[in-house]
């Protein structure tokens, strides 16, 4: 592609003006965009509750809001967070941008159900949003039985509706993948010289279709029992509470497969982009990220240590979850040894990539903690396993989401961002969130449990630190908003390879037109093949 | 206990620290290292290695079958408490915990026991699940609706230590908090002495027994229509339609709530359920009272461990 | 790759983002079969709530199953393989380009589905009658009544759920009857009815499932 071109007069963009091009699109770019809107909504709502709950949490008192308030909050956040963020943020936004382009096709295999996938998403999400709003939901995000079914006077039944039917987006979206990966590649695409993205994408995909129809089930079942009383899961009539749990982590430990995957995919792309080479063990890096996926079906049971599951389950599920963590550990090794001799970049993207690794390696250390049952029996229900799950969520998901976003930026909108208020805004985000969870790994040890509203004060000085920290990780995660809407209308130019990088959405406009490329690529080469030099004029 | 727990759980911070530090460093150092000057170099091409593949996936996984082996020890002993226990009742209910000792002893959110005895809770919920947490006991246990579950803990130092309800349980969850109060032997039975017993648990259950009946058909002589208790207790019990089962708490529970589910074998179903007509409480009451009934020619039997399944959590000393 | 010559020949049914018809069908049948994985799942999870049940209530299973609608259960197993081979036949059809015995067997196909919904409707009012559906006036003999609960809310959850399933069928049977009668359908473009006839034979074989699960527990025994 000429480089000398910096904007294509025709692009995906200007191809059609007006509130109906947009609605009612098929163009899995402009889609791309219509879930950034609707993730960023949705993560601002989860945030706005993080931010009082925080508040709350600064003083031992419940003195901020009342107790039900704020169980409401916690609920909430965990809902809008979980469902309507972090499971979509990657795959819907980078993923359906990208996942044509980086195999070289037009479109995904079926753009209309892309579109329908947008609107069961966003009618989901309204519909949960109508429960938080009728008066809240206030069951935590796991609707544990028989609270919910039988004790809870909250819009249960709205809240659980909306994330079924949202769970059909996911659904309908990994089917797309899955279908547009194996019969849509570019002639000579073959498995191997896919970008990992796309492996990422895959697995992930893999576990969003075989999992989403079991919390489908399960949420169904809790608003049957709550309209009717049948009686699943309530031991006055023979039910069994327990068994709800098996079924709601059946699919919620898979889930957060979901959420870590896509962004260790992102985080390939841009270590490898970041260095100017291919990503060590390439292939071990592929396997793993399915070695998770089947792997991460196993291991629901490390959830119910504590809570009812026989000794010798509880040890076989302990045994799975350690084996889990190996694909994982592989791919951190992976990605520093790729670092070794690389052309290393400290623009933004790749800075969000190094504190992921950091950060997720962390977390997942810490998932150790938990998987050893003997000291999950005194850690679970604490602070400390709401910051081992932080960590992978916040300090690896989102990190990777702003990641690529600020990767894929140019390529999107055409523009370039400001790269120096851009550095200061991840290095705020990267201190903020290790000021606001850290502590929490000291409060879980020494006993605060979590959902609590009000706690002894011998911990309030480990919750001001949490609390000053999540105030520092607000400002770091407003100040992207901010820039990057700035620079759709006055940012420079981006060309179409703003980074020097090696990959087929390189090598198409900035933005691309709406059918990707001018003509089908034909592809000759490994993944990563970058040259001895870039050439001249490139960033 | 909490000795064993805390010695793994500094072990696994040793161990994230060193990884976590090795990893942060290892970016740090080649990303100063190998900083691109010139905007147009590329990295060098560095071929797999596949031992070396290997090894970062085998030298996890053994440190990760070590982690397994020692977590799954330390939680084998906690599920398994000494024989010797002394045994408090505990129901659950939104918002408090109601403790029960067996000589009658009633407590609300704060519970008194002796130092240096192991102490075995046996919990239930009269509404959701809530969970017993002790963190200074390293102890922690979800509390079910319908089912029995239990704890062992051994203080060792006397004082008072946090109580959690951890589960989360509705509006007042956080307050759902108390205390466990260890004392030296001699308070501790200058407490039991001097608190307002209404008589043991199993006396109490005695008279429920009568109130309600139970002993028209329930008889010891064996002329009733229902099977004889004395001695029943951690006994096998031979059920019509073949199988049999242990005499246990859950069993009893079961056979006043729920009679028709297993029928003793040689007896017609004809025992009605009192279900609705019993507390939480009363149940164990009755179940105290049926368990301090000795056979005739029989010694007392051992306790036999709680029901079939639920959380086996039990944990010991005190570390402080 | 393909050169813009191509772009000539373009067949009506080929859609813009696809190469060829090939490409398209194959993306197609994928799909189906993919999403018929995600309703093995879906069905699943109450597969699973059964099994737990049973294994613990065998005895209140077998009491309540024997109270269900046998010749009315049995009927329509019999309707809905029926119609899996009307519907096999009119993939045949489609494919030979026979309009006529297409369209003759997807209505067909549809009729026996509509005869499936009808009797279910029956059997669900009968159990209405009955005083069998837990949550409205529930009531069931004293040793089994709690356990049977449960066998009952999963007989009306799972029957209704592939009921929906049918409806869902029907809907898109109806659409390929219009799509025959417009004369879309080709031996050259016949994957939709395909697609269509895979997904019919799944509600089939969830059913095949349901019915000795739910109606004839215990039945060999005469308990």
């Amino acid at each position: 592609m000429s480089s000398t071109v910096l904007t294509p007069p025709h692009h995906y963009l200007n191809d059609g003006f007006g509130v109906k091009s947009w609605l009612l699109t098929r163009d899995h770019k402009r889609i791309a965009l219509l879930y950034l809107c609707g993730v960023t909504f949705f993560f601002f709502i989860g945030g706005a509750m993080a931010t009082v709950i925080r508040l709350e949490l600064a003083t031992p008192v419940g003195d901020l809001v009342s107790d039900e308030t704020y169980n409401k909050l916690f609920t909430m956040h965990g809902v809008m967070m979980v469902f309507f963020f972090l499971i979509p943020a990657i795959p819907a936004v980078l993923g359906n941008f990208l996942v044509p382009i980086m195999i070289g096709a037009k479109d995904l295999a079926f753009p209309k159900l892309n579109l329908a996938s947008w609107y069961i998403y966003m009618i989901g999400g309204l519909f949960t949003l109508y429960a938080i709003i009728a008066g809240g939901l206030d069951t935590g995000w796991t609707f544990y039985t028989p609270f919910s079914t039988v004790s809870s006077t909250s819009n249960v039944i709205p809240a659980a509706l909306g994330i079924f039917i949202t769970g059909f987006s996911s659904i309908l979206t990994g089917l797309n993948f899955i279908v547009t990966i194996h019969r849509m590649r570019a002639p000579g695409m073959t498995w191997f010289r896919m970008p990992l993205f796309l492996w990422s994408t895959y697995a992930t995909s893999l576990i969003n279709v075989l999992g989403t129809p079991v919390i489908a089930i399960t949420l169904l079942l809790v608003a049957a029992e709550r309209i009717f009383h049948f009686g699943f899961f309530d031991p006055r009539v023979g039910g069994d509470p327990v068994l709800f749990q098996h079924l709601f982590w059946f699919y919620s430990h898979p889930a957060v497969y979901i959420m870590v995957l896509p962004a260790m995919g992102v985080v390939s792309e841009l270590v490898a982009a970041g260095c100017r080479k291919p990503v060590f063990g390439y292939s071990f890096v592929a396997f793993s990220s399915l070695a998770i996926a089947v792997l991460g079906f196993l291991v629901w049971g490390h959830h119910l240590f504590v809570a009812g599951e026989s000794v010798y389950s509880a040890m076989i599920f302990s045994i799975l979850s350690f084996l889990v963590a190996i694909p994982s550990a592989v791919k951190v090794f992976n990605w520093t040894a790729t670092m070794y001799k690389g052309s290393v970049s400290w623009e933004t993207p790749m800075l969000y990539a190094y504190g992921f690794i950091g950060l997720f390696t962390i977390g997942g250390l810490t998932g150790l903690f938990v998987a050893a049952i003997g000291v999950d029996v005194h850690v679970t229900d604490t602070y400390f396993v709401i910051a081992h799950f932080h960590y992978i969520m916040v300090g690896g998901t989102i990190m990777g989401y702003l990641g690529g976003l600020h990767f894929w930026w140019p390529k999107i909108s055409g523009r370039l961002y400001n790269e120096g208020l851009a550095k200061i805004a991840a290095g705020i985000v990267f201190i903020g969130f290790n000021l606001t969870f850290f502590p929490q790994f000291i409060l879980g040890y020494l006993g605060m449990p979590r959902r609590y509203h009000a706690y002894p004060p011998e911990f309030q000085v480990l919750n001001v630190l949490s609390s000053a920290g999540a105030s520092i990780l607000a400002v770091g995660y407003l100040l992207p908003m901010a820039y990057l809407m700035w620079s759709l209308r006055y940012g420079k130019l981006a060309g179409s390879n703003p980074w020097g990088a090696v990959g087929l959405e390189w090598t198409t406009t900035s933005p691309p037109p709406t059918e990707n490329f001018a003509e089908t690529p034909v592809v000759t080469w490994d993944a990563y093949d970058y040259p001895e030099r870039m050439e001249t004029n490139v960033a | 206990m909490a000795g064993r727990v805390d010695a793994l759980y500094f072990f696994l911070v040793g161990l994230a620290v060193f990884f976590a530090l090795l990893i942060a460093g290892l970016i740090v150092f080649f990303a100063v290292r190998y900083h691109r000057q010139d905007s147009n170099a590329t990295g060098t091409k560095v071929h797999g290695l596949i031992a070396l593949e290997v090894a970062w996936t085998v030298i996890p996984f053994l440190i990760t079958m070590v982690i397994f082996v020692w977590g799954s020890s330390v939680y084998f002993a906690m599920a398994h408490p000494p024989d010797e226990t002394l045994n408090i009742y505990v129901v659950g209910k939104q918002w408090m915990w109601k403790f029960q000792h067996l000589d009658g002893q009633r407590e609300i959110n704060e519970l008194h026991v002796p130092v240096g005895r192991p102490v075995k809770i046996i919990a239930t919920s009269e509404d959701v699940i809530h969970d017993f947490f002790v963190p200074a006991f390293r102890v922690k246990a979800d509390v079910l609706p319908g089912r029995y579950v239990s704890v062992w803990f051994q203080p060792t130092k006397p004082g008072r230590y946090h109580l959690f309800c951890a589960e989360y349980c509705g509006t007042r969850h956080s307050g759902m908090i108390g205390e466990i109060v260890v004392m030296d032997p001699n308070e501790y039975e200058a407490w039991l002495t001097g608190g307002a017993a209404e008589g043991s648990l199993a006396s109490a259950g005695g008279k429920l027994f009568a109130d309600l009946a139970c002993n028209t058909c329930h008889r010891a002589d064996a002329q009733g229509r229902g099977p004889v208790l004395d001695g029943l207790f951690g006994r096998q019990v031979a059920l019509q339609g073949g199988g049999t089962v242990t005499a246990d708490e859950a069993y009893i529970r079961e056979s006043i709530l729920t009679p028709s589910a297993k029928i003793v074998d040689g007896f017609q179903p004809i025992m009605p359920t009192f279900q609705g007509l019993v507390s939480e409480e009363q149940l164990l009451q009755l179940i105290e009272y049926v368990k301090s009934l000795k056979s005739q020619t029989e010694q007392p039997t051992a306790r036999p461990n709680p029901p079939n399944g639920p959380a086996q959590n039990e944990t010991t000393p005190v570390k402080k | 790759m393909l050169p813009e010559a191509v772009h000539q020949h373009h067949p009506p049914a080929l859609a813009h983002h696809f190469d060829d018809l090939e490409q398209q069908r194959e993306a197609a049948t994928l799909g189906m079969w993919t999403f018929l994985v995600t309703e093995m799942l879906f069905f699943g999870g109450l597969f699973t709530v059964y099994m737990v049940y049973r294994s613990w209530y065998p005895d209140a299973f077998a009491a309540a199953s024997h109270e269900l609608i046998i010749w009315a259960g049995t009927t329509n197993t019999a309707v809905l393989i029926t119609s899996s081979l009307t519907m096999a036949m009119a993939v045949y059809a489609a494919q030979t380009g026979n309009r006529r015995l297409l369209i003759t067997l997807l209505i067909v196909t549809i009729s026996l589905g509509c005869v499936f919904l009808g009797i279910k409707a029956f059997e669900y009012y009968s159990e209405w009658v009955e005083h069998h559906v837990p949550g409205l006036n529930y009531d069931f003999e004293p040793a089994y009544f709690r356990n049977a609960q449960i066998f009952f809310s999963l007989y009306f959850l799972m029957t209704g759920l592939h009921a929906l399933h049918m409806i869902i069928g029907i809907g898109i049977m109806l659409f390929m009857l219009w799509w025959a009668v417009r004369g879309i359908i080709t031996p050259e473009y016949h994957n939709p009815i395909e697609i269509a006839g895979l997904y019919w034979h799944f509600v089939d074989i969830v059913w095949i499932f349901l019915f000795p699960l739910l109606y004839l527990i215990g039945r060999h025994t005469h308990v």
